[in-house]
């Protein structure tokens, strides 16, 4: 049994959670929050609640504001008053007007320093490790690549926050999941992340905060942390983290809000306590072979529906439950696809390169390297497909428009576009028409999360690019061998 | 928030696994900046077909579901979004109790943030009450103070739930003026990290 009282070690999870105990009363605790982060979807009904029960915002100065979810993704430099559609116009309103109100700091749209809230947090330096962090977005689990417990929230809990800059909480078990061996080309991030849900189910991760650890975690860069952690809450994880290393200080350091000059030095001793030590016991363990692992890409309508690219698609029958059966033919129906089929043979209609999962800036580069490989190859985005990318943040948009990816991606027949969440739910113009197949570098396969009806495969940036001109799915690591 | 005691109604049968939120309530209906009127949005891609007319055959639709307070779910409902609106569409519609195998995290709290009950059953017992649901008589009656669901047959199934929890939603407590009356423990913990980690600020 975990907790018996002469256990000293600690995981990650259980130092940040002691760190930030206010209180704890009837195995419930009340756990201090460093960053609330927030958006317009998920806040007009807290800022409501605070007013109507006459309370103010604790803390604004640990909070950060964005418009991501509903903002169109061109013509942002006209501003708010030009967003044709109503209510999302009157919600990037209302969130205007309580930040001013409660002196919280906002990027709005068309200001550069805007984007999607999980690519901000980090690119600002405000996302740090060892905090607490928090948002009523569920991929708030983004910022735990930093070393951070960090989770969404529903709008109950953001007023919460806003009131009282803390959270009550359960804690949760610990979970490992060790990922051994180096990728081969062209897996990444998101196929460990994918495999992983493949491995332990949608609901795996209920009760856990899974921390990621092993040689090709290690290995990842920065965004490809961000891209697995991102995706935990897909596993039903209430959080996903990664220790901090010297890549993750280099990260923030000279961000705008990291701490400079003595501050610096301060922070980073304090940062590197956010380890886990060495004989900590974690409730469960899962270790996976990154070796061994190829592109994944999703069939059906939850996460867990993943196979390698090369596979083919399963038979619902042979699923354990009833319920997982009737799901299983149903998402099959949903994606108009054949039991035993191989994957690779679905033609595609979309493309989409976005969301909180993977428009960062290596992203666009991994996006981009395929594309031009293919273009000087004589190949362009196929001629039945629409394809769009759209960066993480304005910053990141420039970035990638100084290094020329967009000249690239445009050459190639892609549509470039403005910053926002966009078509990963497609709460803005840009959605899937109905029977519309997409590859989709986003988080979530669900029925009609792309548009109604609209059918996602959720692959890696690599995988989109590929697909994109390939015209059907298909291995980024051989599809330029194919005749074209 | 709402108390929840005891709860008398029709428990609508729903037998699918990894039902998320945006199946609950589509993302069209999030833009909203109020918490009323959602039902309206409710599983609206099950309720209604590409032209908006009701689809006949699913549950709630059906004449003997309209006015279901229980629903019956496959495993790990909820998962997804975190978008609150997920319980406040189904309180709109009348739905104030969820029984299934397991719930995402994040929806649970929501659930007990709303009191809304989300009652976690055994999968034995789920499938009981699934199969029930379907016959002709479709009432239980699920009772927070015992920790017990009497199926439409007369089985009774008893559940388990954290006791703060179960408090809290007998008593309709609000979370935030309970927090607030810590205020003074959240003070010294705000001093003393301005003091260990000054770079955050007082
Ligand atoms: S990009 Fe998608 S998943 Fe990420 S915050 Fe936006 S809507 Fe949520």
């Amino acid at each position: 049994m975990r907790g018996a009282m002469t256990r000293t070690s600690k995981t990650l999870y259980d130092k940040i959670w002691d760190a930030h105990l206010v209180n704890e009363q009837d195995g419930e605790a009340i756990l201090y929050i460093d960053l609330h982060l927030i958006h317009e979807v998920t806040t007009p009904q807290a800022f409501a609640g605070l007013r109507v029960a006459g309370r103010k915002v604790r803390r604004p100065d640990r909070t950060l504001a964005v418009a991501d979810h509903n903002i169109p993704t061109e013509g942002q430099a006209l501003g708010v008053d030009a967003v044709a559609d109503e209510e999302a116009r009157l919600q990037l309103k209302t969130l205007a007007r309580n930040v001013a109100d409660n002196g919280i700091e906002f990027f709005p749209m068309g200001d550069i320093r805007n984007g999607i809230v999980h690519v901000v947090g980090p690119e600002q330096g405000r996302t740090q490790p060892g905090m607490t962090i928090v948002c009523g977005d569920s991929h708030t689990s983004t910022h735990g690549a930093f070393g951070a417990l960090a989770h969404g929230i529903g709008t109950s809990e953001v007023e919460h926050v806003l009131a009282t800059q803390t959270l009550r909480q359960k804690k949760a078990k610990n979970m490992l999941v060790r990922v051994d061996g180096q990728l081969g080309p062209g897996v990444t991030g998101k196929d460990i992340a994918l495999a992983v849900i493949g491995e332990i189910g949608t609901a795996g991760g209920t009760g856990y905060v899974i921390e990621f650890a092993g040689e090709a975690v290690q290995a990842l860069s920065m965004e490809g942390r961000m891209t697995l952690c991102n995706l935990t809450i897909e596993g039903g994880a209430k959080a996903g983290l990664i220790a901090p290393d010297d890549k993750t200080f280099a990260y923030i350091q000279g961000k705008p809000s990291a701490p400079k000059g003595a501050a610096w030095d301060m922070a980073l001793s304090h940062w590197k306590t956010f380890f886990t030590d060495e004989d900590a016991v974690f409730d469960r363990t899962v270790v996976i072979d990154g070796s061994a692992l190829v592109p994944m890409v999703t069939w059906g309508t939850s996460p867990e529906d993943v196979i390698p690219v090369t596979g083919n698609v399963p038979d619902p029958e042979s699923f354990a439950t009833p319920d997982k059966r009737a799901a299983a033919h149903r998402a099959l129906d949903y994606m108009g696809l054949t039991a035993g089929q191989p994957i690779s043979a679905a033609k595609i209609d979309r493309v989409f390169i976005g969301s909180c999962t993977n428009s960062r800036i290596e992203d666009m580069r991994a996006a981009a390297a395929v594309v031009q490989e293919a273009f000087l190859h004589g190949r362009l985005v196929a001629p039945h497909v629409k394809a769009m990318v759209v960066p993480g943040s304005g910053l990141v948009k420039e970035q990638a428009e100084e290094e020329g990816l967009d000249a690239i991606f445009k050459a190639a027949g892609f549509d470039w576009r403005e910053p926002g969440c966009s078509m990963c739910l497609a709460m803005n113009p840009d959605k899937l028409q109905p029977q519309e197949r997409c590859a989709s570098t986003s988080n979530r396969n669900f029925e009609g999360r792309q548009g109604r009806a609209g059918r996602t495969h959720l692959v890696s940036p690599a995988m989109a690019a590929a697909a994109a001109i390939a015209g059907h799915l298909v291995d980024v690591r051989t599809f330029l061998e194919e005749t074209a | 928030m709402r108390a929840f005691t005891r709860l008398d109604g029709r428990a609508a049968p729903l037998e699918l696994a990894n039902i998320d939120t945006d199946q609950i309530i589509p993302k069209q209906f999030l833009k909203t900046v109020e918490r009323e009127g959602l039902a309206k949005g409710l599983f609206y891609d099950f309720r209604f077909d590409g032209e908006g007319a009701e689809i006949k055959d699913f549950v709630l639709n059906k004449p003997e579901f309209k006015n279901a307070s229980v629903l019956i779910a496959g495993d790990n409902f909820g998962c997804g979004s975190s978008r609150e609106h997920a319980p406040w569409a189904l309180m709109d519609f009348g739905i104030m109790c969820v029984i299934s195998t397991s719930f995402a995290d994040i929806f649970n709290n929501n659930c007990f943030n709303n009191g809304l009950l989300p009652v976690v059953v055994k999968p034995e017992e789920l499938s009981v009450l699934m199969e029930e649901a379907k016959g002709g008589n479709h009432m239980v009656s699920v009772d927070l103070e015992t920790q017990t669901v009497v199926s439409p047959s007369g089985q009774v199934i008893r559940f388990d739930i954290d006791p703060v929890r179960k408090e809290k939603m007998l008593k309709g407590l609000d979370a935030i003026g309970e927090t607030l009356m810590h205020g003074g423990d959240i003070d010294v913990y705000e001093s003393k990290r301005a003091l260990s980690q000054p770079w955050l600020g007082a």
